[in-house]
């Protein structure tokens, strides 16, 4: 039977879990972009001894799951608060996908331009910060905009190292008040209208930033 | 002739320069391979200075791998190039031999050399002024008036002074090279390579490119190495014409004298499909 008390009741519960959630993404999305850019630009190194470790761990964080990593990395680091690890882990497995979001965006630049670069002798912090990393950057910027979202979505696995998190809170209010269904329909309501504007405002950054080329 | 493939003895420099001593560019015994294909055989070749020569040649002949082997957008298979009697694709190991140049090296030497591109190149994400002063201040080291300042002359050469703060992408194809060009000339290099740089334009843009390199042919002592179809434009600024056929140079010579009286079958025959 649904009560539309235990909605308003639950609310404020779950709403404080909602901060913690969206926290949790905003960093965890902040470590995605900046050690994903960090992971593209070391697969090509031009030495193999960097190159190939850097490949190899981000073939290994793409193929387990998240949730293993998370209990592995709250295992191994005992002495870090769950929020870190959870942002940590989160960030470290998300730079895995961004880092191959960025390697096609790099891909994606005219070799032309690496070739004008050798010819007018730039130096290599330049051919990328004054040429390859301003193309690739707008061409990723969606898709990287889609796996934060993605990440969003998937923050409620932080409950299972006790993360105060979002659906956390709604379990613990719906065990203490035999509310699940409420509490949780709420949740799922919360995560629907900050989700889906996201990714239609993002849509149209696409659609601008292909359009402006 | 002995070429620098001989090792030197142990311990003795090698003393003997390159070409006749008057080259800007010699190239001695350069074999350029992808895999099987070979696409320049054993080429021996000299460039003076300030001379402007055209290579001419059927496609696929190895005219455009001799200006990316200069610009070290490749690298030779075999053989050495020098500059101005400097080692250039390699550089001087232990007594007095020459081993490939790394990556450091290349990167004092090459900046003498500048390149245009058939397809422009130009950097899409600055305007036209920045891409003329990015190389300037992060390469030579000008400060950022002077770059400006060597820019809006370049640009007022090419017949350009009004674009700087245009939009590369909004210019037309002629526009974009004559860009092109004059970043290529603020980095100053002592030479120039042309690579096919109107073929992607629209036949009514192509003169204007094409008035600008007389210009700087006339007003300026830089040595030019060319790749071009058109053969008008050749004459007009070149000392010499390089007809490559298969990799090698089979005739060389004024351009009034290759055109008119071409001595070998193959340049008749080239001419004569393209004139």
């Amino acid at each position: 039977m649904w009560h539309w008390s235990n909605v308003t009741e639950s609310l404020p519960v779950v709403l404080r879990g909602f901060r913690l959630t969206l926290l949790a993404t905003v960093l965890g999305s902040l470590v995605a972009a900046v050690l994903g850019l960090a992971l593209a630009i070391a697969g090509r190194a031009p030495t193999r001894w960097v190159r190939v470790p850097v490949r190899a761990a981000v073939a290994f964080v793409r193929s387990t799951p998240v949730m293993i990593q998370l209990f592995a990395a709250w295992v191994l680091l005992p002495r870090l608060s769950v929020t870190v690890i959870g942002v940590g882990v989160l960030g470290v497995h998300y730079a895995a996908y961004t880092s191959e979001v960025y390697r096609a965006g790099i891909d994606a630049v005219p070799r032309g331009q690496w070739e004008a670069c050798t010819a007018l002798s730039l130096p290599r912090h330049r051919v990328w910060r004054a040429v390859v990393l301003p193309q690739a950057l707008r061409n990723v910027l969606p898709a990287l905009g889609n796996y934060a979202i993605s990440m969003f979505k998937e923050t409620p696995f932080l409950s299972v190292i006790g993360v105060a998190e979002m659906v956390h809170q709604a379990n613990e209010f719906g065990s203490e008040h035999f509310a699940y269904l409420e509490t949780l329909t709420l949740t799922a309501a919360i995560f629907l209208v900050a989700s889906y504007p996201t990714s239609v405002g993002l849509r149209t950054l696409e659609e601008r930033l292909a359009r402006s080329h | 002739m002995p070429g620098p493939t001989d090792s030197a003895p142990l311990g003795k420099p090698r003393l003997r320069v390159p070409g006749d001593g008057l080259d800007r560019i010699t190239f001695e015994g350069v074999v350029k391979r992808y895999g099987d294909n070979t696409v320049l055989d054993h080429l021996d070749l000299g460039v003076r200075r300030g001379e402007r020569v055209t290579l001419i040649g059927p496609s696929g002949s190895g005219k455009t791998t001799i200006l990316r082997l200069l610009m070290t957008l490749e690298r030779v298979s075999d053989g050495f190039i020098y500059l101005d009697g400097q080692p250039y694709s390699h550089m001087h190991g232990p007594h007095g031999t020459l081993v490939p140049a790394d990556e450091a090296y290349l990167r004092q030497v090459r900046s003498r050399i500048g390149m245009v591109f058939q397809q422009f190149n130009l950097f899409p994400n600055m305007d036209v002024l920045a891409n003329l002063t990015e190389a300037p201040v992060h390469v030579l080291g000008l400060d950022r008036d002077e770059a400006e300042q060597r820019a809006r002359d370049l640009l007022d050469l090419v017949g350009l002074a009004d674009k700087a703060h245009a939009h590369p992408t909004r210019l037309s194809g002629g526009q974009q090279q004559r860009v092109a060009i004059a970043r290529a000339l603020a980095m100053r290099p002592e030479v120039l390579l042309l690579d096919e740089v109107t073929s992607a334009l629209d036949p009514e843009l192509v003169a204007g490119v094409l008035d600008v390199l007389r210009d700087i042919a006339q007003s300026t002592d830089i040595t030019m190495l060319c790749v071009t179809h058109e053969m008008a434009f050749a004459r007009d600024i070149s000392h010499r014409v390089m007809m490559f056929d298969a990799g090698r140079v089979i005739e060389t010579g004024p351009p009034e004298r290759v055109f008119n009286d071409p001595h070998h079958e193959r340049t008749r025959a080239f001419l004569k499909a393209v004139l």
